[in-house]
Formats: structure tokens, C-alpha cells, sequence
């Protein structure tokens, strides 16, 4: 009811509005920025403006907020123009550039306002409410020129997709194909200016940079296409602008920019712990269900060899295993390797057995037999591999994969068995030597234990 | 003797960030300055709500404090995957937002002017003086800053090799088993803490043009890095001094003169300068190309 009261009111009407429009313009803009590296641009470009405003004043003498806007989008202009000129013509990145310039401006705008101040006669107060910004105190005129100014940005951007997208992602091959890079990069950094300044009213100088980046930086956790990445800063700007409007107005003193930039924030953060791809609560489950795996796969490896060299040894193999040797075969603390024979037990891939001293050793189950069988056989193609790489350079085997068989083609897997054979590497536990009792001929086989 | 005080201070305040600065520009975190001298802002209002005064130590304890967790921000959201210019960014805008939000809600109590008393001025330097008992030791800016940048000339001074290392080539500093992340935390606290002591003194503009600008000079007229750091306080001094005199004849903000100055030292330098400089650049292209 509050909420819808609150609305009725024009003035929340307008400033609601404008809001959700910096928002857009400023998120769609941010992505081109952000994945350029220029995420701060913003927050130079906003200080920037100072001196253009200051200027504007001396020159003209009247507090017209259009005139401003002229000025801080010259000095902005110039700015933009110092920032590509210091990172070009010398040795200093771009980084460094950014902030020379931004302190720089900012240093002569404070020259200009205390020079403007301390030689006029009191008119010049309300200079620099125009850089802190008031959201709340935005009207219709200003929201008409905000919804202009947005559009032509959202159209010049919609219009302009695929020539920006290349300039963020290849730039060079841009250049190749003939496209004037230069021309769009600077059409870039101009429109992300323009964007600035129509913020700078709203929200002010630190908190403009703000809408550029956070909105961007959130879609980015959730898509990795540029097309719905754009939609979605858009959104999310949107949304912050609407949350931070409808906060303000709720609770007394309560500013609007900030409260936008802290809603913009909040979607940040979520994005940042709970993206499925991104986030970090999912890579923390991934990461640890990644180790519990390669444990795993350790332990039924180092048990298989183990038996393994018994076998090759004395041609016959003991009851089971015990701890400590796997322990000491895989290089872990005993307490991870008794965890991960329970989980294996768990699995139904090994099992508890007594030794003859008397203690708990571990044997495997038929299927983790199997397992295990593949596990080596697989880790010792991948030796055989990375051995002879060059000779495999034709198949096309893609190295992230876990499994190197199912990558090769029937000649090629008996090729590559052979080789194993002549290493002397082919895994030497089969299965009617660990179960004799259970061994049947192969068509037979299939029962499980 | 007030002219001379604001000068040293200025000086002071130059040199320390200048010195600093240098390695930030080396590891491509020239914004990072910026970044924190507004991102300490909730420390401030936190600690002067919860003391109650204007006291400078608390406001310092409380900005130093929103300082390290700046760095410690970026530095996290940097390694689960956030380009750092992001996450420099989105760490300090939306601190600054708390901070603002904080000082509008509780407005009633606080007597805190944004321009004021949160960011120093520097022409209120020499009546801020140190006293013990009728002792008067000079202003206490200069004590503060002094402090700060002895201790980081000693801490970068011991050092100085591994900081070499970790700025120019941090995977080689690592591979020699030189702890790049403790000097990486090292670095940033004396940042941290020279921006604080400085920006509480002086105010937040110089700190963060100081940062730079100076060292971004510096490193234009030489290659080598311990010149580079001398080069650096050398400027930042010259700055404050013919800052200051700017600022008299025009009779403004002393910070922004001398920021200004210093934006003017560096035009010189990246027109100017012998190896680096646009006019020998371009004037070297044609003599080659009229040979």
C-alpha cells in the first residue's frame, strides 16, 4: 500500500524513472567497458567533469544545468582524450594514465571552485551539489533529457553490436577485416562519457562509476555471451535504480545514489556466491567433489599396484592391504587415506578383510577390481602418450579429458596396447588372480557380489 | 613559519606517496589510491559514532582499518576471477556508499562536512599542533607523516630487492621462492596507511595525485628503479613548493595547486623527456625516416 502511494507521486514518478534509465544506459555501456579492461573510466571521467563546470560558470556566469552538462561533457572530452594520448605515446599503461588524469582534472576543478569561491560574491554555492548529486531532487525536464539521451545510446549500442563486440573481443582482427577501430573506440569512450554525465546529476561523481561497473560485472557471472550479458547488466542496473529509489523514498534521509550503488552491490555479491557457474559456493562444491574423486581414484590405484608388484614378485598376491602402505604409496596423512576407504567401502568398491597379523587390511570387490584395472590402464596410456607425444599429434586427442581409450580409434587402441606390452607396462592383475573362486569364463560373467 | 609548515608537510605527504607510488605504477594499481582514500570513509563515520569524538586517532584506527579490508577485498574478489580494475571498482564504490548512507542517516549527530573535517585541509596544518604539556612539538601532520614515511623508507628499504623482484616480475620472484603474497599484503598496508595518515592531513585529492603523478614522472626521465624513487620525492618536493606559491598568488585551494603543479610537471616530462618524451620521439621518426 505504502509502495503504491509512494508511486502515485509524481515526483517519486520521475525520479523512479530516470533512475531505471541510468541504469540501462549505463549497465548496457558498462559490459563494453568492463570487457575492455576500462571498467574505471567512469570514475575518471566523472571527476573530469569538474573543471568543464567550473569553466562553464566563469565563462557564463549562470547556473544553468544544461550549460554544465556542456562543460563537464568538454572537459570529459578532453579528458577521454588525455587518457588515449599519455597510454599511447609513452610507456605509461593505461591504468596509470586513468588516474593521472582523473587527479590531475580534479586537482585544477578544485584550483577553479576555491579560485571561484574566494573572488565572487557567494552565487557560485550549489557547484558542487551538482557533482555530489540528488537523485531526489531530479525533474521532469532533466528526466525528459535523461530518456533521450538513454535511447540514443541503447539505439547507436543496438545498432553498433557487432562492430563493438569485435572491438572488445579481437580488436586487431577488427583492423584486419577493415573496420576503423579507432574510430569506434573512440565512439565508445565518447558514449560512455555521455552516460557519465547524465549520471553525474543522479548520482554523483564516485557513485556513477558505480552503476558502470557493478551491473556489468554481475551478468558476467551468469552468461558467456556478450548479447545476453548486455540484456542482463541492463537489468540488473534497471533493478538496482528501481530498488534504490523505492528504498530512499521509504525511509527518511535515506540517499538515492547510494542506496542504487548498494542494490547494484547486492547483486554482486549474490552472483558472486551463487552463480551455478561462476559463483563460489559452486566452485567450492565442485573443488571438493573433484578431490574426493581424485582420492578416490589415488587410493584404488595405489592399491592395484601394490598387488600388483606382490604379484610380480612371489606370482601370488596377499589377502589385502593395509593402510599405511597405501599411506605411504600415495604420500597422504593416514587419516585422509582411512577416510577414503570408507568412502570406497561406501561405494561398494572395496572391502574389509582380516590380515594374518591381525590386523584390518583391504581388498577390492569385483567391480572395484575393474575400476581400479581401468584407472591404471588408463594412466599408463597417458604415460605411453606423453612419451610419444608427437607421434599421436594427428589423432586429435584433447589432453583435459579424463579418458584417453574411448579417444582412439579400434587400430589405434590395439597400437597403443601393444606398445604398453613392449614397455613392459601392460597392468599385470587380472581377474581370476584376485578371484579365483569367482572366475568364469567371459560369457558367463556378470555376476555380482 | 605557517608557509614552511604547510610546504614540509606538503613535501612530506608528496614524498611518501611518490615513493610508494612508484611500485603501484610497476603493478599496474595506480587506481588502487583512489580506491582506498574512498573506501575508508565507513571506517571514519563508524568510529566517530562509536567514540563520539573528532579525535584524529580514532578516525585513523577506523580508516586504516576500511583501508586493509580494501585491499584485502580486491586482492579476494581478484582471485576467485574479477578483473582487478572491477574489482577495484566495485570494492570502493560501494564502501563509499555505506559511508554516505551512514552519514545521511545518523546527519542529526554527526557534525561531519564531507569537504571538511573527513577530508583535511591542508591549510589548517600548522594550527594543528602536537603538544606535551606546554611543549609545542610543531603540527602534528608533519609528526604523522614523517612517521609514515620513515617507516615505509625502512620497511621498502630492507627489502628493497624482494620489492624489486615482486614489481617487475612476480612469477620469477615466486619461482625463487620470495613470498610474492606477504609483500604484495606489505606493499598495500604501506599504502594503506600512508593514504590515511596523509589524506587525514592533507586531504584526499593530494593523496591520490601524489600517488601518481609524481612517480609517473619519474618514471618517464629513467629506467632504472632506485633513480626512480629519488626522482620521485625530488618532484613531489617541487611540487609543494611551487604548489604553494601558486596557490598564494591565486589565492585557492592549496592541494589542488599543487596538484595542478604536479600535472604540469608531468606534461613537461612526457613532452620533454630526453629517452621518453614525445618531442625527441617524433624528432628521432623523422631523422630516420630523412635518412
Amino acid at each position: 500500500m505504502n509502495l503504491l502511494l509512494a508511486l502515485q507521486e509524481p515526483n517519486t514518478q520521475w525520479v523512479l524513472a530516470g533512475c531505471m534509465l541510468l541504469g540501462i544506459s549505463s549497465g548496457i555501456l558498462g559490459c563494453f567497458a568492463f570487457l575492455r579492461g576500462r571498467s574505471l573510466v567512469g570514475d575518471a571521467l566523472a571527476h573530469a567533469a569538474l573543471p568543464g563546470v567550473c569553466l562553464m560558470y566563469v565563462v557564463t556566469g549562470s547556473k544553468s544545468i544544461g550549460l554544465f552538462l556542456i562543460g563537464a561533457a568538454v572537459s570529459g572530452l578532453l579528458a577521454t582524450y588525455c587518457i588515449q594520448m599519455i597510454s599511447r605515446h609513452s610507456r605509461i599503461k593505461e591504468d596509470t594514465s586513468l588516474a593521472i588524469t582523473l587527479s590531475v582534472f580534479f586537482g585544477i576543478g578544485i584550483v577553479l571552485l576555491t579560485w571561484i569561491q574566494h573572488s565572487n560574491n557567494g552565487n557560485q554555492s550549489g557547484l558542487d551539489k551538482f557533482l555530489f548529486g540528488q537523485a531526489a531532487s531530479l525533474v521532469g525536464q532533466d528526466v525528459y533529457a535523461m530518456i533521450i539521451v538513454s535511447s540514443l545510446l541503447i539505439i547507436v549500442t543496438a545498432l553498433l553490436f557487432k562492430e563493438f563486440k569485435l572491438l572488445v573481443f579481437d580488436s586487431s582482427f577488427g583492423r584486419g577485416i577493415g573496420l576503423p577501430m579507432g574510430f569506434l573506440d573512440a565512439l565508445l569512450m565518447l558514449m560512455l562519457l555521455v552516460s557519465v554525465v547524465i549520471g553525474l546529476q543522479a548520482v554523483g561523481v564516485v557513485l556513477v562509476a558505480a552503476m558502470l561497473i557493478a551491473p556489468s560485472v554481475t551478468a558476467r557471472y551468469w552468461t558467456d555471451r556478450l548479447g545476453t550479458m548486455v540484456i542482463l547488466a541492463g537489468v540488473f542496473g534497471a533493478l538496482s535504480g528501481a530498488l534504490g529509489t523505492f528504498f530512499s523514498t521509504q525511509v527518511k534521509n535515506l540517499p538515492t545514489g547510494p542506496v542504487i550503488v548498494l542494490a547494484a552491490t547486492v547483486f554482486f555479491l549474490f552472483s558472486l556466491l551463487f552463480s551455478p557457474k561462476r559463483g563460489l559456493l559452486f566452485r567450492m562444491i565442485r573443488f571438493l567433489q573433484l578431490r574426493k574423486k581424485v582420492l578416490q581414484e589415488d587410493l584404488l590405484q595405489a592399491m592395484y599396484e601394490a598387488l600388483e608388484a606382490e604379484y610380480i614378485q612371489s606370482q601370488r598376491v596377499s589377502k589385502g592391504i593395509h593402510p599405511s602402505l597405501l599411506a605411504g604409496k600415495t604420500r597422504k596423512r593416514e587419516r585422509v587415506v582411512l577416510h577414503g576407504l570408507q568412502i570406497l567401502e561406501k561405494a561398494n568398491l572395496i572391502r574389509p578383510v582380516e590380515l594374518p597379523n591381525r590386523q584390518t587390511g583391504w581388498m577390492f570387490t569385483p567391480e572395484g577390481f575393474e575400476q581400479a584395472h581401468e584407472l591404471v590402464l588408463n594412466q599408463r596410456l597417458w604415460d605411453l602418450y606423453h612419451m610419444h607425444e608427437t607421434e599421436y599429434l594427428s589423432l586429435g586427442i584433447d589432453k583435459n579429458e579424463d579418458a584417453l581409450l574411448p579417444q582412439l580409434s579400434g587400430e589405434w587402441q590395439e597400437r597403443m596396447k601393444q606398445e604398453l606390452e613392449s614397455y613392459n607396462m601392460t597392468p599385470k592383475l587380472a581377474y581370476k588372480i584376485l578371484f579365483p573362486q569367482k572366475w568364469q569364463p567371459a560369457e558367463q560373467r556378470g555376476v555380482s557380489v | 613559519m605557517n608557509s614552511f609548515w604547510i610546504i614540509l608537510t606538503g613535501a612530506l605527504v608528496a614524498s611518501s606517496c611518490g615513493f610508494l607510488g612508484c611500485f603501484l605504477i610497476l603493478r599496474r594499481m595506480a587506481m588502487l589510491g583512489d580506491a582506498i582514500s574512498h573506501a575508508v570513509l565507513p571506517g571514519i563515520v563508524l568510529a566517530f559514532l562509536l567514540t563520539g569524538t573528532r579525535d584524529s586517532l580514532p578516525m585513523v584506527i577506523g580508516a586504516s582499518a576500511l583501508g586493509l579490508l580494501t585491499v584485502f577485498l580486491v586482492q579476494t574478489l581478484h582471485q576467485s576471477g574479477v578483473k582487478s580494475d572491477a574489482a577495484i571498482g566495485v570494492t570502493f564504490t560501494s564502501l563509499f556508499s555505506v559511508g554516505v548512507i551512514l552519514i545521511s542517516l545518523y546527519t542529526q549527530q554527526v557534525d561531519l562536512d564531507l569537504d571538511c573535517v573527513l577530508y583535511g585541509e591542508i591549510a589548517y596544518v600548522p594550527w594543528n599542533t602536537w603538544e606535551i604539556g606546554s611543549l609545542s612539538l610543531g603540527p602534528l601532520a608533519v609528526w604523522q607523516v614523517g612517521i609514515v614515511f620513515l617507516i615505509s623508507l625502512a620497511v621498502i628499504g630492507l627489502f628493497y630487492k624482494q620489492f624489486k623482484l615482486c614489481a617487475f616480475d612476480p612469477a620469477m620472484a615466486a619461482a625463487v621462492g620470495i613470498p610474492v603474497t606477504l609483500f604484495h599484503y606489505l606493499l598495500m598496508g604501506l599504502v594503506s596507511m600512508t593514504t590515511v595518515a596523509s589524506f587525514e592531513s592533507v586531504g584526499a585529492i593530494l593523496v591520490v595525485a601524489m600517488l601518481v603523478v609524481p612517480s609517473a614522472t619519474a618514471y618517464l626521465l629513467t629506467d632504472r628503479l632506485h633513480v626512480m624513487l629519488i626522482l620521485s620525492i625530488v618532484i613531489g618536493t617541487l611540487c609543494s613548493v611551487l604548489g604553494y606559491s601558486l596557490a598564494t598568488w591565486l589565492d585557492s585551494s592549496i592541494a589542488g595547486a599543487m596538484t595542478t603543479v604536479a600535472g604540469f610537471l608531468f606534461l613537461l616530462a612526457f613532452l620533454f623527456s630526453p629517452r621518453h618524451g614525445l618531442v625527441f620521439k617524433k624528432w628521432a621518426q623523422r631523422r630516420i625516416a630523412a635518412e
